[in-house]
């Protein structure tokens, strides 16, 4: 059955059931691999996408569930809130092995665009379900104040 | 330098490929300069457009090698960082075996190590021919060429790489390139070279093993024994042909499961959720883990080998006599699962005369043999093309290449001519074994007028070695070394020390886990000398110190790290709760201080000041990120995780029940590196040994409580 879908602004029709995650629809039908899968059972966050601007995990988020909305992964995410993000997550190596970090991201823009100056509580609060094994966690504090600041300008 | 015997082939290549200059080892192992990669074990690819490619003989889990290889080799040739590009070798142990290996393979804290003057020399012998070609170009001395970021200069003359590169690949580097004194270096050692892997880890642009799908593949996924040593006796299908995208089931010929064929991992899940098997237990673990607890302790009554250097037991039992303070601590350590964020996964599909590999491969090496072996080919016919792997902490190097036979099977079985994607879910991930060992330690330590006088001390572990390719290199007498790594050979000066070891047997399969013996070992060895120190009513910092008083090299390096990490953290502030731990593995040296609070009964972690000596500091901030990581990565399994069984079958399954450390656990972090002239050790595992020994002295000087069966939350610790 196929459902029509708007993935990074641009409409896209899957052939899949309509109970199939989110997550393989982005990674076996579209290719879009930038969406990772990490548990499964929404526990760890690398599978992070926005679902109308919101931070959803679509390992638990069914293509029933999505039809007309508007859908952002990693590969189409952008304005300010992004760039800053993307910008500090460089500036700072953040990164290690790198697998979670497309869903760290996509969580730490939602979070920025709701509340541009976090303070740590806000970040922990925020972050708390994105797990990175390599416990690169440190620097994702240091990069969301940072990228606070790179959006002030 | 030897003599190009095949220069006219290169230049005919030249001719074929277009201008390109490579350089790396010919067959007789000296550098040479070349326009293909043919005759070459390339480490350096110059294109026309003057970009520099390092090619990087040790895959990327995280650790940073393509960053710190790359920094090699830019520095030796002044390349420009912004630009340089980085390339995976390929799976090839003739071309890029790891130096200290003799294989091509990632662990043991090696990469930097065994390639610091490999990739500088490449580097060097890159810039050789290229300022000998500006300079034949424009009749000027070589010594008048300047390189600055990729640009060659002489007076008035410049040029970008590229320009020269058809010129320099004909020329002849020397047998011993020329590197850099030290004291001219403007990248190693310094700060402000990002990472060459950042971005497209920012943009979802990275290529793991997960995200590769290659024409007509099809996904298969394992169902394998509830137990370890389990056998399959028969499965039933039936059910799965409901599953859309179902398209097989098939025994693995080894009788270790069932491979479920589809055409995408989310029909591979469903349709092996649908599958009923029988198993024939009769090998296998069936014991729960109170059982195996009780086991591993039994064995620590009668050592089979004592390991320590002139350690006696009769001797350490009549000094222990003497003492007038005795201590007795038995340690429980659990089996742990490495979960890297990226399951288990690789692709194989057919080629002319083989098969191909996709993998996040950390033993090429050993995979090629091993999957030779299984499919009745030779290793050079199995091609493995490495990508970025998401995280490995040891898992990713089997020696038996576990999950690349799998594939294989996966793969034979299906007829040898599908390309096979084998993907492992979370669960498998969890439940699938090559777990730290479970290990069981008792130590008697004596003192006498406040000083230790004897120490005896078992364990009892399972051997990761024996029956690996390992074995010959690692095993001694039949003492596996890294059962004891941390304690046989502690460094501390302690009269009357004698180390015992007993192999556990047990069909859970074991496998070294982000720093091995010493992530147990360090534990039991800095929490022991706590409780001595207590029990002396000296100073931690200065009874370890009063320890390490005897002059060696390695005494003196752990000193420096112990009194920089003391006098960074503030150490005996009053009013602060904080342990200490020091301990050298990999070669390098690195002391803990770990603060707490206490709220309401409950430990919160506030800061870790860590000091590291790992010789010359390639890349200042991918150590501090290394320090962080495995502190980090520590903790996590020191506070909360455990793998257990119940009548043989692991009792946690995923992230809710084998919860990973998260951003609302993780400290402030302080790293100090030493400055250093001394060759560079590793850095990817020495940050973890000491950071849990250190929380938990610090639980002690706040609570009094001393943690010795792990995890913490075990021995009724709660963390905020």
């Amino acid at each position: 059955m196929a459902t029509n879908l708007k993935i990074n602004g641009k409409e896209v029709s899957v052939d899949a059931d309509a109970d199939t995650p989110l997550l393989w629809v982005l990674r076996d039908d579209l290719d879009l691999t930038g969406t990772k899968f990490g548990c499964g059972v929404a526990s760890c966050g690398a599978c992070t996408v926005h679902v109308d601007g919101v931070a959803m995990r679509s390992c638990q988020t069914y293509l029933s569930d999505v039809e007309g909305t508007e859908i952002t992964t990693i590969e189409g995410v952008s304005g300010k809130a992004a760039k800053a993000v993307q910008t500090a997550w460089r500036e700072l190596d953040v990164v290690l092995c790198g697998y979670c970090q497309s869903g760290q991201i996509m969580q730490a823009v939602d979070l920025l665009a709701s509340t541009p100056k976090p303070t740590n509580d806000d970040i922990d609060a925020a972050m708390a379900g994105n797990a990175c094994r390599c416990a690169t966690y440190h620097r994702i504090r240091a990069a969301i104040h940072h990228a606070a600041e790179i959006m002030e300008g | 330098m030897t003599i190009q015997t095949s220069r006219r082939s290169f230049l005919k290549g030249a001719a074929a490929t277009g201008a390109a200059l490579f350089i790396g080892g010919n067959a007789k192992g000296a550098f040479a300069a070349a326009s293909g990669a043919a005759d070459l074990n390339p480490f350096v690819r110059i294109a026309p457009d003057g970009i520099v490619h390092v090619v990087i003989k040790h895959f990327e889990m995280g650790q940073g090698t393509t960053t710190g290889l790359a920094t090699l080799v830019a520095e030796e040739l002044d390349a420009d960082w912004e630009t340089l590009a980085v390339d995976l070798a390929p799976g090839d142990s003739n071309r890029y075996a790891n130096l200290f290996f003799g294989t091509q393979g990632t662990g043991g804290s090696t990469a930097i190590a065994n390639s610091f003057m490999q990739y500088r020399q490449a580097g060097a012998a890159a810039r050789e021919v290229l300022v000998a070609a500006a300079a034949n170009t424009w009749g000027v001395a070589p010594a008048d060429v300047t390189i600055e970021k990729g640009i060659l200069k002489a007076g008035t003359n410049s040029a970008h790489f590229g320009e020269m590169v058809a010129k320099a690949a004909t020329l002849t580097p020397s047998e011993e390139p020329t590197v850099k004194d030290p004291a001219q270096f403007t990248l190693i050692g310094k700060d402000g070279l990002r990472r060459k892997d950042s971005r497209g880890k920012t943009i979802g642009q990275t290529t793991f093993a997960m995200d590769v799908k290659v024409p007509g593949q099809v996904t298969a996924m394992i169902l394998r024994s509830p137990r370890f040593g389990g056998t399959l006796v028969s499965f039933d299908a039936s059910d799965a042909a409901d599953i859309n995208g179902f398209i097989d089931a098939k025994a693995l010929p080894n009788g270790s499961g069932v491979a479920v064929y589809a055409k995408n991992t989310w029909s591979a899940m469903q349709a092996r959720d649908m599958i009923e098997a029988e198993w024939d237990f009769s090998a296998a673990e069936n014991r729960s883990t109170d059982e195996m607890i009780a086991y591993h302790q039994g064995l620590l009554d009668k050592p089979t080998y004592q390991v320590r250097e002139g350690g006696d037991f009769a001797a350490t039992g009549k000094a222990l006599e003497a003492a007038d303070t005795m201590l007795e601590i038995d340690y429980v350590f659990p089996n742990l699962a490495h979960a890297p964020m990226e399951p288990l996964n690789c692709v194989i599909e057919p080629t002319a005369n083989g098969v191909k590999f996709y993998d996040g491969a950390q033993f090429p090496g050993i995979t090629q043999p091993v999957v030779a072996s299984v499919l009745d080919l030779k290793p050079e016919q199995v091609e493995v093309e490495t990508v970025y792997a998401g995280g490995s902490f040891g898992r990713r190097a089997t020696p038996l290449s576990d999950y690349q036979v799998e594939a294989a099977l996966a793969f034979t079985t299906l007829g040898g001519q599908t390309p096979v994607k084998l993907v492992w879910n979370r669960e498998d991930d969890v439940r699938g074994g090559y777990y730290r060992p479970m290990a069981a330690q008792r130590a008697k330590i004596g003192l006498k007028d406040g000083k230790i006088v004897g120490w005896d001390h078992r364990i009892a572990v399972k051997s990761i070695l024996k029956g690996g390719p390992f074995e010959s290199v690692l095993v001694h007498n039949g003492v596996d070394d890294v059962s004891v790594e941390g304690i046989k050979d502690s460094h501390y000066d302690i009269p009357g020390m004698a180390v015992g070891l007993t192999d556990a047997e047990t069909p859970v399969t074991v496998l070294w886990w982000r720093s091995v013996g010493h992530s147990q070992n360090a534990y039991s060895m800095e929490t022991l000398m706590d409780a001595a120190a207590v029990a002396a009513g000296a100073d931690p910092v200065q009874f370890r110190l009063d320890h390490l008083a005897g002059g060696t090299p390695d005494q003196v390096r752990l000193s420096g790290v112990l009194s920089l990490a003391a006098e960074k953290a503030g150490w005996g502030t009053p009013g602060k709760h904080m342990g200490v731990a020091v301990h050298k593995s990999f070669n390098s040296y690195v002391a803990e201080v770990a603060e707490i609070s206490v709220q309401d009964g409950a430990i919160k972690l506030e800061k870790i000041t860590c000091a590291v000596d790992c010789g010359l500091a390639v890349n200042p901030d991918i150590i501090r990120a290394q320090m962080e990581g495995g502190i980090g990565y520590g903790l996590g399994a020191i506070m909360r995780n455990k793998i257990t069984f119940t009548e043989g079958e692991v009792d946690q399954s995923n992230f809710p029940d084998y919860e990973p450390l998260r951003i609302t656990d993780m400290p402030d972090i302080e790293v100090h590196i030493v400055a250093s002239a001394e060759a560079p050790t590793g850095v990817g595992e020495p940050g973890l040994p000491p950071a849990g020994p250190a929380l938990a002295n610090a639980i002690f000087a706040a609570t009094g409580t001393r943690v010795t069966t792990l995890p913490m939350t075990d021995s009724g610790i709660e963390f905020v």
